[in-house]
């Protein structure tokens, strides 16, 4: 918010008798200025998406003419109407078109029902998908994506938190010792880290399903599901190996390389020298003056995390035939189905500007150097 | 010059980096030879062409390589025409005047494996009588089977695994088998040496004629294998290469040097112009960037320059801004620029001159190590079933494959060729980009 803190600052400072009063009203401001800025983006973004999604207008033809065909098609098909007269029969065609058409409020123009797609999106009443239904029949893209999440939460739930936890401990201890084996053996196959999940998910597939046919091709759970809740549980694990398996593999040593890259600059201040020569133990040296000040850096990679946790990993849920969210948006996508399409991405972007919201608040929280709405004062 | 003889050098401090330089470098070659050997055109009708142009090779075979590795040798297609070498032609006139043609095909049959399929293509010229053939095959033992006696149109096909009679007078097992074993052989081993394919073509009118082909599709083929269609997989395998690095270096290229100009402007100018770019950066992040591509190449264009196009645009106000804009920060406020400033240079040569080539160091390992990303996304929407619809490129291979189920049915050559080439050019350039942050990055170095 650089337009926020340079103008409130100089008046900060000069009160400083009423430091708690203007600490509180200065916070209020910039919260409030730091909102409207968010809402304003999530706003432009949002429409940006609901235009795209219905590309420009072009969606609205495709679906004229589909449901020209499809009401055409029925009424020649009905053996009732055979008979009937061709004029009448034409009017009753042109009249159920015209209906069809004033019920999915295509005869309006896109630019006027964007205002109210974008009304809807913002307050979450996000609306009846076209084509797509959940697995209930329901047709509701809330039902729909309600029905979803949890597969995608329970993939990349378990593949990011392991690795982000895990990587984030493997890369303290590297930094600890750094130019061993084991640190450059990271270093050497990070690079392996630029081939993405899915593709790692390919060759996991082959030589674990294909050739070692010890685990499932794909999908969530075996085909006669297991009637109790363990057999159940298994079963759901067992088809998870391979999906959480590759999206681990192909963020884990980057990762690591990055997190013990980011602890030897700080490992390598002159404070952490002075509490090396004051004799304090390694461990209380990582506690204090390693993790202290990486903390806020920590705290944004987990929060940015959590909300990647959402979108899902469209092509590997496609290559593992995942039921999950990211699955779900490719689909709508084939299907033109723009409410589920702008029902993810508000999601999604309210999720995202909740965190950078509050993650505003926690460094000022977990960072005494930082003031909030006053920028870092070092 | 001498900072980048120094850059090199440094380089060269990285075996990885010369591994991955190499590669990069054998790559560029290797497009480059494909574009001049196979023209756009004549790769577009060598992979759409239609049946007369693959009809002949085997369905679904791996490499031929692959019997390096194997004890028991797949039989690798045949192809022979008369006027091959190994192929004996004899032209006689009986005594009653009619002229008879004996084409023998000779082949050497070392294989434990029996072949996919036996066809013989036959064309002629005629009035009205049409020409008589008689097939029969003599097998290293000199037994003689007879195969078919038929007459022949203008052009005709004849199949011999699908041949009902044959197979009923080798006892019921089909052709393929039966024309290889000794008959009645329950193991059905191959019986190996020189077998001899004899075609007898009678012609009963003054000026006509008549010319046989056969074709024997194995069990490997070419250097790539082929596909549902029969399809040589070595085409979209070459031409993967060219595509693969132009989508790659373009999207980088083009996507970091336009981040960093708008960066650039940005700092430079400070206030409104800074705060839009910050908005705009802030904006891009809320929209989905794989659906939005996924929808682009849905609903408007498949064409890969289209989505090469999105891809840029999308990217331009990435993260990549924000780090630009740090470093620039920190350039803006050197003694260098004031000094510059003072003696009144314009912001142009100031942007240009002074801000850019110090950036550069820094740009050119971001740079590099972007490519693979790009590099991949182009195999990732291709394998969502919208990469470009003319083009042979690695990702549609892979999805290819992945609508035929070759993992399931076994076919892993379809998957593991394109995907280890892929793999290796991802790697390459993730190599070398690391290799030069490294060098490039003095917080970097020595850790």
């Amino acid at each position: 918010m650089g337009l926020a803190t340079e103008k409130i600052v100089p008046k900060v400072e000069k009160r400083k008798n009423s430091a708690s009063l203007s600490t509180l009203s200065r916070v209020f401001k910039y919260s409030g200025l730091r909102l409207i800025s968010l809402l304003v983006t999530v706003v432009i973004g949002i429409y940006l998406t609901i235009m795209i999604a219905n590309m420009g207008g072009y969606v609205d033809q495709m679906m004229k003419a589909e449901i020209q065909e499809r009401v055409t098609m029925q009424i020649q098909m009905n053996p009732a109407y055979k008979t009937m007269d061709p004029a009448v029969k034409e009017k009753l065609t042109a009249d159920k078109i015209q209906n069809e058409i004033e019920r999915l409020r295509l005869d309006e123009p896109l630019l006027i029902r964007s205002v109210g797609f974008l009304k809807n999106a913002l307050t979450l009443n996000l609306g009846r998908a076209q084509n797509m239904s959940a697995d209930s029949g329901s047709r509701n893209v809330r039902q729909i994506i309600i029905e979803r999440l949890p597969y995608t939460l329970l993939l990349m739930g378990t593949s990011q938190l392991l690795s982000f936890f895990s990587t984030l401990f493997i890369a303290l201890a590297l930094s600890r010792k750094y130019g061993s084996f084991w640190d450059k053996l990271v270093i050497t196959l990070s690079p392996t880290s630029s081939v993405p999940g899915w593709f790692y998910g390919i060759f996991l597939i082959l030589i674990f399903a294909a050739i070692l046919k010890i685990l499932p091709f794909g999908g969530v759970i075996d085909a006669p599901v297991p009637k109790d809740f363990l057999g159940r549980a298994l079963s759901v694990l067992k088809h998870l190996i391979l999906p959480a398996g590759a999206l681990f593999i192909s963020s884990f040593f980057i990762s690591i390389y990055n997190w013990r890259t980011f602890f030897l600059i700080y490992s390598s201040e002159d404070y952490v020298d002075t509490a090396k020569a004051k004799g304090l133990t390694s461990r209380e040296i990582e506690r204090k003056y390693i993790l202290r000040p990486t903390l806020p850096t920590i705290i944004t990679s987990f929060a940015l995390l959590l909300i990647s946790l959402w979108s899902g990993a469209t092509i590997l849920e496609t290559v593992f035939n995942w039921p999950g969210l990211g699955r779900t948006i490719y689909k709508a996508i084939n299907l033109y189905d723009t409410p589920v399409i702008v029902g993810t991405t508000i999601i999604y972007a309210y999720l995202l500007a909740i965190t950078v919201f509050t993650l505003d608040f926690i460094y000022a929280l977990v960072d005494p150097r930082v003031k909030i709405g006053g920028g870092t004062s070092k | 010059m001498k900072n980048f003889a120094k850059t090199l050098r440094e380089i060269a401090r990285y075996p990885s980096a010369i591994i991955g330089l190499l590669i990069i470098l054998a790559l560029i070659v290797a497009s480059i030879v494909v574009i001049v050997k196979i023209p756009y055109n004549e790769a577009i009708t060598r992979w759409r062409g239609g049946e007369e142009i693959w009809g002949k090779n085997p369905r679904n075979v791996p490499p031929t390589w692959i019997n390096w590795f194997r004890k028991d040798k797949l039989v690798e297609t045949l192809h022979l025409f008369e006027e091959d070498e190994d192929v004996l032609v004899e032209e006689i006139v009986t005594d009653g005047g009619t002229p008879v043609k004996t084409v023998s095909f000779e082949f050497n049959y070392e294989y434990d494996t029996f072949p996919q399929d036996l066809v013989l293509y036959f064309t002629s010229t005629y009035e009205s009588k049409q020409p008589f053939v008689s097939v029969k095959m003599i097998t290293p033992n000199e037994d003689v089977i007879k195969i078919g006696n038929f007459a022949i149109g203008r052009t005709h096909t004849f199949p011999i695994n699908q041949d009902t009679k044959l197979r009923r007078s080798l006892g019921g097992v089909v052709p393929v088998i039966g024309l290889f074993i000794e008959k009645g052989d329950e193991t059905q081993t191959p019986i190996k040496g020189v077998y001899k394919l004899q075609v007898e073509m009678i012609t009963f009118e003054e000026g006509s004629s008549a010319q046989a082909e056969f074709v024997m599709t194995g069990q490997v083929f070419g250097w790539a294998g082929t596909d549902h269609m029969r399809r040589d997989l070595t085409l979209p395998l070459l031409w993967g290469t060219p595509i693969a690095l132009a989508f790659g270096l373009v999207a980088s290229l083009g996507t970091t040097i336009l981040t960093m100009f708008i960066a650039a402007i940005g700092t430079w100018h400070g206030g409104l112009v800074d705060g839009i770019i910050q908005r705009v950066t802030e904006i891009n992040m809320v929209l989905p960037f794989l659906p939005i591509l996924i929808m682009i190449g849905t609903f408007y264009s498949r064409s890969i320059w289209v989505i090469l196009g999105a891809t840029i645009a999308l990217s331009i106000f990435g993260g990549g801004i924000k780090a630009f804009r740090a470093t620039f920060m920190q350039i803006k406020e050197s003694t260098y620029i004031e000094a510059a400033k003072a003696y009144g240079a314009k912001d142009s040569r100031l942007i240009f001159r002074y801000l850019i080539p110090r950036i550069v160091p820094w740009l050119l390992p971001s740079l590099v190590s972007s490519v693979p990303a790009y590099v991949f996304l182009e195999a990732s929407l291709a394998l969502l079933g919208i990469g470009d619809p003319v083009l042979p490129t690695w990702g549609k291979t892979i999805n290819e494959a992945y609508a035929n189920a070759a993992l399931y049915r076994g076919w892993y050559y379809w998957i593991i060729e394109p995907a280890a080439l892929l793999m290796i050019t991802g790697l390459a350039f993730a190599m070398l980009g690391f290799a030069l942050d490294r060098i490039f990055n003095p917080r970097l170095r020595g850790m």
